[in-house]
């Protein structure tokens, strides 16, 4: 594990719900440090607050309580504009439903987060040309994502999260929707990624998917039941 | 930032995706800037019409009525009996002014004419030679009256063609003498065919010297006098003049209008741009109309694309963003809209102009860019609502809204 300071610190932070008068706590006291390259599984049953601590990291959502430190900035003093900032530089999403826009190409797709960041179109291309190269989706670059096979879609959903070169994926579900062989490829894809430098945050029911991860955080009722540390040797990869 | 093109294609894309509802956005706005147009040019037409009807005389003219009316504007009284006459040697102290270049009694009235057993009811006009040039007419054969003494009763006539036609058939009238009621008078010029201006049909008149009207209708009053002033700076001026003198002939009694022809017509002017105006106003409402469809139509986009919101927000557009976004798609159907609709009425004037070509049917400028500044403007207000509201989704209830493709 590296020495430098951690790039997500979260100190017992919570996140509460209010339902109906009854207050649901989907994250309670959560202490969490993750490094710059880490790859981490988070697992856990339906309504443990996986996702809701997925949010919280890719500041889409804000804690209740307690502090969440990214890249050396408290978050809690973040606006919004500059929480819309660090995702659209830092952060990847990858989702379970791809959220794709459906009437834009693959490559277009791909290329939404560029646009959004006012890249002109020629250095759009110049970064979005290599990523479907790599993904293999040269052939289906024009296609629209009704065209694609899920594992197709996810992988656009892949290249549009890389092509701001972030420093953080995080994958909530990302074989949910897909079958075997295209899960294990776009798995295969997020290990190289992550092998390749990028902290990688995957969110899964999947045992044997988050059992790939070096680091394996369980969580129940909001909290973090167990978080474990492999060590090299017992990497299964 | 988003570039403005970027966001442009985006937001086309998103246009031509949802044909029917664009369409049906394009339709209302197309009819309520093409009513808008349609409307200015119309009232527009209408009134230069009537202008042109009425500037018969040129700019700096003086008309000169019996009889006191106090408000300045508006129709002459044109019947009611005056206490007193303006008369002849009341025109010629009009005429003696040093700022009047040109001056034309007038006396109207209805005579029978005959020639040869053709007999034709019609105005007689008693004036004089400085009439021609007041008035602008121009003869076909022969002369205008000529500028000899005022109170000369000369048994001398200048006819219209049309008179001219029906009394003298493909005859020569020159040098003819023609009845009038019980004097005779013969024709020394007839007029250039000029149509009607203001009621009057020169092409059915007959012009006589006014001391032969007076005598011939029996009647010494005047009914006008014209007044040419030599400068067009000096008209205020001399009208006031006009009505000093003749105040001081009258026991110093203000017994006359002198009106203007600008005053004339910029009372029709007012009445005609206050209708227009009215009439376009109505017009507008139904870009109203087309406000509440966009406003509409945008609300059940904002709610059919939570999802791609929400994913938006993920890939860091902030509300600011979003809000520039969803507007512009509204102002891009507003410009559409628009321009449609403009080209669309300027064809409908273009068809008015062809079938009714005394008709200038044009719509001004302003009327165009106050046509496309309402529609705009309406389109971005009813958008806000919508956007506003995209704009301040919760990222993660808008992803989980619904699942994406």
């Amino acid at each position: 594990m590296s020495e430098k300071a951690p790039l997500v610190q979260l100190r017992a932070v919570d996140r509460h719900f209010l339902l109906g008068d009854q207050t649901v706590k989907a994250l309670d006291q959560v202490t969490l440090d993750i490094h710059a390259g880490d790859y981490i599984s988070v697992m856990g049953p339906s309504g443990s607050g996986k996702s809701t601590l997925l949010n919280i990291l890719g500041l889409l959502d804000q804690p209740s309580g307690g502090e969440y430190v990214l890249d050396g900035q408290e978050t809690s003093g973040m606006s919004e504009v500059q929480r819309a900032a660090y995702r659209q530089r830092e952060i990847g999403f990858v989702f379970q439903a791809y959220h794709l826009i459906p009437r834009l190409s693959a490559r277009a797709n791909m290329e939404l987060p560029l646009m959004l960041a006012g890249y002109p179109a020629k250095q759009r291309a110049e970064r979005v040309e290599p990523l479907l190269q790599r993904l293999g989706l040269q052939a289906r670059a024009s296609h629209l994502p009704r065209q694609l096979s899920g594992g197709e879609r996810q992988r656009v959903a892949i290249g549009r999260a890389m092509a701001m070169h972030p420093k953080m994926l995080l994958a909530d579900e990302p074989t949910g929707n897909l079958d075997t062989r295209s899960g294990a490829e776009v798995v295969a894809l997020l290990e190289e990624l992550n092998r390749d430098g990028i902290t990688l945050i995957v969110v899964t029911h999947d045992i044997e998917l988050g059992k790939r991860a070096p680091r394996q955080i369980k969580m129940v009722d909001g909290k973090i039941a167990k978080d474990l540390i492999l060590t090299a040797k017992a990497h299964p990869a | 930032m988003m570039r403005w093109l970027d966001m442009a294609q985006f937001n086309l894309r998103l246009i031509l995706k949802h044909r029917f509802r664009t369409s049906m956005v394009l339709l209302a706005l197309i009819i309520g800037v093409s009513a808008v147009n349609l409307m200015i040019g119309l009232g527009e037409g209408a009134r230069l019409f009537v202008l042109g009807e009425f500037s018969f005389l040129g700019k700096n003219t003086l008309i000169v009525m019996p009889g006191k009316k106090e408000t300045t504007g508006g129709m002459p009284p044109i019947t009611g009996a005056s206490p007193r006459d303006l008369t002849l040697q009341d025109s010629e102290a009009i005429a003696r002014l040093p700022a009047v270049k040109r001056m034309a009694p007038l006396v109207v009235g209805l005579a029978e004419l005959s020639y040869q057993g053709r007999v034709r009811e019609s105005i007689v006009v008693g004036t004089h030679a400085d009439f021609q040039f007041i008035r602008q007419l121009s003869l076909r054969q022969g002369r205008f009256l000529p500028a000899s003494e005022l109170h000369l009763a000369q048994a001398i006539a200048v006819i219209g063609p049309t008179l001219k036609r029906e009394l003298f058939g493909p005859e020569p009238a020159l040098g003819r003498w023609l009845r009038a009621g019980d004097r005779r008078f013969r024709v020394i010029g007839v007029l250039e065919s000029k149509g009607v201006a203001l009621g009057m049909d020169f092409d059915e008149v007959m012009l006589v010297p006014v001391a032969s009207a007076q005598t011939l209708f029996n009647q010494q009053g005047l009914f006008r006098v014209f007044a040419e002033v030599r400068a067009f700076g000096r008209v205020e001026a001399t009208r006031a003049q006009v009505i000093q003198v003749i105040k001081a002939r009258h026991d110093h009694e203000e017994d006359i209008t002198v009106i203007t022809q600008d005053a004339m017509l910029s009372a029709f002017n007012d009445i005609l741009k206050t209708i227009t105006l009215g009439v376009a106003g109505i017009a507008a409402i139904s870009l109203l109309v087309a406000g509440v469809l966009i406003m509409n139509v945008m609300l059940i986009s904002v709610s059919q694309r939570t999802a791609e919101i929400g994913l938006l927000q993920a890939l860091g557009a902030n509300q600011r963003v979003l809000l520039q976004l969803f507007l512009s798609e509204a102002l891009i159907l507003g410009l559409l809209g628009s321009v449609l609709g403009l080209l669309l009425s300027e064809v409908v004037l273009a068809v008015g102009r062809f079938y009714f070509p005394a008709m200038p049917l044009h719509s001004p400028l302003w009327a165009k860019v106050a046509a496309l500044g309402v529609a705009l403007t309406t389109a971005l207000l009813f958008a806000y609502l919508p956007a506003r509201r995209a704009a301040r989704m919760e990222p993660v209830a808008a992803l989980n809204e619904e699942k994406g493709v």
